[in-house]
């Protein structure tokens, strides 16, 4: 392990967040207590698609505290659809069905009464007279071009179709010493956080403003109330200090926010709408990505790869938003950790009659790292070579960087075998081989589970223009504000909610190390929508490097204006100057001196000693774009889509009882180079938490629809997700390859443990089939499929 | 729906209130008393968010009504720590090994935890599972948490000995 030069950063240090949690005082949206508030249920189509009658809504509105009963019809006549993210006009989505229901679920009415429980009263006398239509749930089917269409004006069921080629690829495949070709397929699962999305809104007549409080996590959010609104955005402030009960991404509650907004400024009242399990899950739009991949891959005798053919199918459901977008970003990293020379991708998006998409942990990177390490897999099965062995000839090695891919991103830093051999060492591989192969000779299956993954952290936009060229945004920035008050305390202030990932010490570690000021006496506070700066949100795994960078610049800048005054005082050059703490000395002649606390006074009480044209008082503000950002793809679809990678390698080993088929997982050893470790119990918590979404992913985790375009895992007695009895007591260590683009070498760290964990589990189930001559290429793996494929010709 | 008087001794305060037959626990809790460190996961019982200890035992508040704890004991995640607001071994562990993130089945987690602790300052691994899995966490993986479970009873442990001793 390498020196930590920090003070404070990479310190084992607890956190500043967890005190406030542990004693329940968390502020989550439902905790909000509004005088007056009323509250919001919701009215849910049975039907997959059907047209929309009439709704009857006399019996509920006579119900004593029922308020108001809203449909689409009325929301269709005075908001906006909700926003769209490729070039689809004829795709209207509404925060209530409009004229017809597209998925089972669909919110249909809105009930507001004087507590939840009178709303569900309500709800239950409502009639709605649907005409049932033809309706389509399976991806492939719906591709067809005599597929009944979810959207009828827009034509067909595909949202997006492209086929991008990156390099030599016939050549290579032509040139190959061998090919071969297999599917994977990942089912609709979710990071389910246990919190559902919650919001609650109030108009203030007298000032005109909309307040806004959410369980949110999404870029952008403001200005989308304010367009479906048509309502100014400085009209609406939201929030930011609501903490947030987990999100990994899905928190994108953006129909629920202007359905609610609308009520409050109609009604006059606060309205809150807290969704409840059912809600969340049938109708919610936080269902993940549901995809299959058809993979080929050229590769000559000697295990290296030359190229890969990939087509992907993802199934958005009924109303795309944002989710088209998550078969975008994995062209940030499409070869993986490997050098592979030319690929072929052909994205393809289309709608179906499901809930809508929603953005999950990774962004569309899980789902391709399973296939891209099944490919390696395969191939050393094909060439009967040693995984292991098959990945390291394919590695970019360390001299390589920075490497450019055939896609067009360079990653910024690594090294790829030093950290898969950590994995291994601390899994004793040796040892876990032996066990593996005592536990198949006393009769159960077993096998290890080896994966590595790309972690592409920073968090930008780039593959909105690069989906949808009409789109030339490419900023996508940060803000962090920092102060020094009267009394010399500092304040920093962000702008974001936080889901869990610890902000508050991502910004104290960092300004604390830059100012050399003791990070817990220094104050995070997360600012409102119209008096703060602005946020692309925490998605991405962008926040140690996009707000750390800008705390960091905030900091640097505060800190140049300290020396500035204390060259003006002490009658020397600024860089005569020696910074220790706070407090600013003669680098020649330390006695002559200014501490901290006499340098505020300077700055906010004494202008006669300030300089020359010196603005008064301390504070700082800075914005930082993405690094490396800022660029439009070429015409042939290359780009710099994140700036920073990470990169982790896991080593697992599961046995399978082979009477029931259920897997264990015995041993589980994860290495990870985030570059610079800005607090270690975060990034732990990170790694640990990632990898169990991905094991629930990989065996649990499933929203299936039946025939009937029926949701049939709504509660979490159908939808099931780990708990600690199947998540092993994971071990973790790291290796730090600093990034060269980010303020302390930092990288993110947010999605890799979810990278990796599935295409783990995939190898590990995969290995342990491998003696019984099967495959198993479904996720989630659920115990019956395995069971099926030990016991089944 | 029928309304009914109530009296529940909650975190050692008796709390009075008059509740609709039909008014759960968890939203007593919450909505009557203000006590919203007890959270509401799932509603159906299964993820364990709004455990409260009730005359001793860890249930689920939103699985029962206020009706049925009248007369009965409620310690809420709010009753954990002691009257000058000192963490308790465990909520001092749960921050040590940064046993959460997002925070939102912390409240539950320490309830389910602290019972285990309450009948053994030794539990063995097996028992540290058994106690943890009435609770899922989505943000942690489990492991810090079980570290933190670890130790809090060390500690608990080692300064019961030196009391001892």
């Amino acid at each position: 392990m390498t020196e930590n030069k920090f003070k404070y950063i990479g310190r084992e240090r607890r956190t500043k967040e967890d005190k406030r949690f542990v004693i329940g005082a968390g502020n989550y949206v439902a905790d909000i207590a509004r005088p007056g508030c009323l509250h919001l249920a919701v009215v849910r189509s049975p039907h997959p698609c059907a047209r929309i009658a009439a709704i009857r809504t006399e019996k509920a509105l006579a119900l004593p505290g029922v308020h108001y009963v809203l449909t689409g019809a009325e929301l269709e006549e005075y908001t906006k659809p909700l926003q769209q993210y490729l070039d689809t006009p004829n795709v209207r989505w509404y925060s209530l069905a409009v004229e017809r229901t597209r998925y089972a679920g669909e919110w249909v009415a809105a009930v507001v009464a004087d507590s939840r429980y009178i709303a569900e009263d309500a709800v239950e006398l409502i009639e709605v007279d649907y005409e049932p239509l033809p309706f389509i749930i399976d991806p492939e089917a719906a591709l067809l071009p005599e597929a009944v269409a979810v959207h009828p004006k827009h034509g067909s069921n595909v949202i997006y179709r492209r086929t991008f080629s990156w390099g030599p690829v016939a050549e290579d495949f032509s040139k190959a010493d061998h090919t071969l070709a297999f599917r994977t397929r990942w089912h609709r699962s979710a990071t389910v956080p246990l919190e559902t999305f919650g919001v609650i809104s109030e108009w203030g007549p007298g000032q005109d403003i909309l307040e806004v409080w959410a369980s949110i996590q999404m870029p952008q959010y403001v200005e989308q109330i304010a367009a479906a609104l048509k309502m100014p955005q400085n009209n609406i402030r939201v929030h930011y200090d609501v903490d947030v009960g987990g999100s990994y991404g899905v928190k994108r509650g953006i129909k629920h926010t202007v359905m609610v907004c609308y009520l409050a400024k109609k009604l006059g009242r606060p309205v809150r709408f807290i969704e409840d399990r059912l809600d969340n899950m049938s109708g919610g739009d936080m269902h993940g990505p549901d995809r299959s991949f058809d993979m080929k891959v050229a590769f000559d005798k000697s295990g290296r790869i030359n190229s890969l053919k990939i087509r992907v199918l993802d199934d958005v459901g009924a109303y795309p938003g944002r989710s088209p977008l998550q078969l975008g970003k994995p062209i940030g990293a499409i070869v993986g950790a490997y050098r592979i020379g030319s690929v072929e991708y052909e994205a393809i998006s289309v709608t179906t009659n499901k809930t809508g998409q929603v953005a999950v942990r990774g962004f569309g990177q899980s789902p391709t790292n399973v296939a891209l390490e099944t490919a390696i897999d395969r191939v050393a099965a094909y060439l009967d070579l040693d995984r292991l062995e098959v990945r390291r000839r394919n590695f970019i090695r360390p001299e390589d960087f920075p490497y450019l891919i055939p896609s067009g991103t360079t990653y910024d830093s690594g090294n790829y075998p030093a950290v898969l051999d950590k994995a291994l060492n601390l899994a004793d591989y040796e040892r876990m081989l032996v066990r593996r192969d005592e536990l198949r000779a006393s009769g159960v299956a077993a096998g290890i589970g080896i994966a590595t993954c790309l972690e592409p952290s920073g968090g930008n936009s780039a593959f909105e223009g690069l989906l949808n060229p009409s789109n030339e945004s490419t900023t996508f920035l940060e803000a962090v504000m920092v102060k020094v008050d009267r009394n010399g305390t500092v304040t920093v202030i962000i702008n974001t909610t936080t889901s869990g990932q610890g902000h508050e010490t991502l910004v104290s570690l960092i300004v604390g190390e830059e100012l050399e000021r003791e990070p817990d006496q220094i104050r995070v506070v997360h600012s409102d929508s119209l008096n703060g700066l602005w946020t692309h949100s925490p998605v991405g795994s962008r926040m140690a490097i996009m707000m750390g960078g800008a705390a960091a610049g905030a900091a640097k800048k505060l800190k140049r204006d300290l020396l500035r005054i204390a060259a003006h005082n002490l009658g020397v050059a600024e860089d005569e100057l020696a910074y220790d703490s706070g407090t600013i000395s003669v680098a020649k002649d330390s006695t002559r001196k200014l501490s901290w606390e006499q340098l505020v006074i300077i700055a906010h009480r004494q202008y006669q000693k300030m300089p020359a044209g010196m603005e008064p008082a301390l504070q700082s503000t800075f914005v930082l774009e993405v690094p490396s950002g800022g660029n439009l793809p070429t015409p042939d679809g290359r780009i710099q889509m994140y700036p920073c990678h990470s990169f982790q390698a896991h080593v697992a080993l599961v046995s399978i009882d082979m009477g029931t088929g259920k897997p264990t997982i015995l041993d589980y050893s994860i290495a990870h180079d985030c570059g610079t470790v800005i607090n270690p119990h975060i990034v732990r918590g990170m790694i640990y938490g990632g990898a169990a979404h991905g094991i629930g992913a990989a065996f649990y985790e499933r929203f299936a629809y039946d025939e009937g375009g029926q949701l049939l895992s709504q509660t979490f007695m159908d939808y099931l997700l780990p708990s600690v009895h199947e998540v092993p007591e994971i071990r973790q260590t790291e290796h730090c390859t600093p990034s060269p683009l980010t303020s302390h070498g930092q990288k993110g760290v947010g999605e890799g443990g979810y990278l990796g964990a599935p295409a783990a589990m995939a190898s590990a189930v995969n290995d342990a089939l491998a003696p019984h001559g099967k495959t198993l290429d479904t996720l989630p793996m659920r115990i019956r499929d395995i069971w099926e494929c030990l016991n089944l010709a | 729906m029928s309304n009914h008087d109530i009296k529940i001794k909650v975190n050692g305060v008796v709390r009075t209130g008059t509740v609709s037959a039909r008014t759960t626990l968890a939203d007593f809790l919450r909505e009557d008393c203000r006590l919203t460190g007890t959270h509401i996961g799932c509603e159906h019982g299964i993820c364990g968010a709004c455990s409260v200890e009730y005359d001793g035992q860890p249930v689920r508040s939103c699985l029962m009504y206020a009706v049925q704890a009248d007369g009965h004991e409620v310690t809420t995640v709010e009753g954990l720590s002691d009257k000058d607001g000192k963490l308790s071994a465990l909520q001092d562990a749960f921050c040590d090994t940064h046993a959460l993130q997002c925070g939102f089945c912390t409240p539950a987690m320490l309830i389910s935890a602290q019972s285990l602790l309450n009948e053994t300052l030794k539990p063995t691994d097996e028992q540290i599972r058994e106690a943890l899995s009435a609770n899922i966490c989505r943000c942690t993986g489990y492991v810090q948490i079980f570290q933190a479970v670890r130790l809090a009873a060390e500690r608990l442990r080692s300064g019961k000995e030196k009391v001892a001793s």
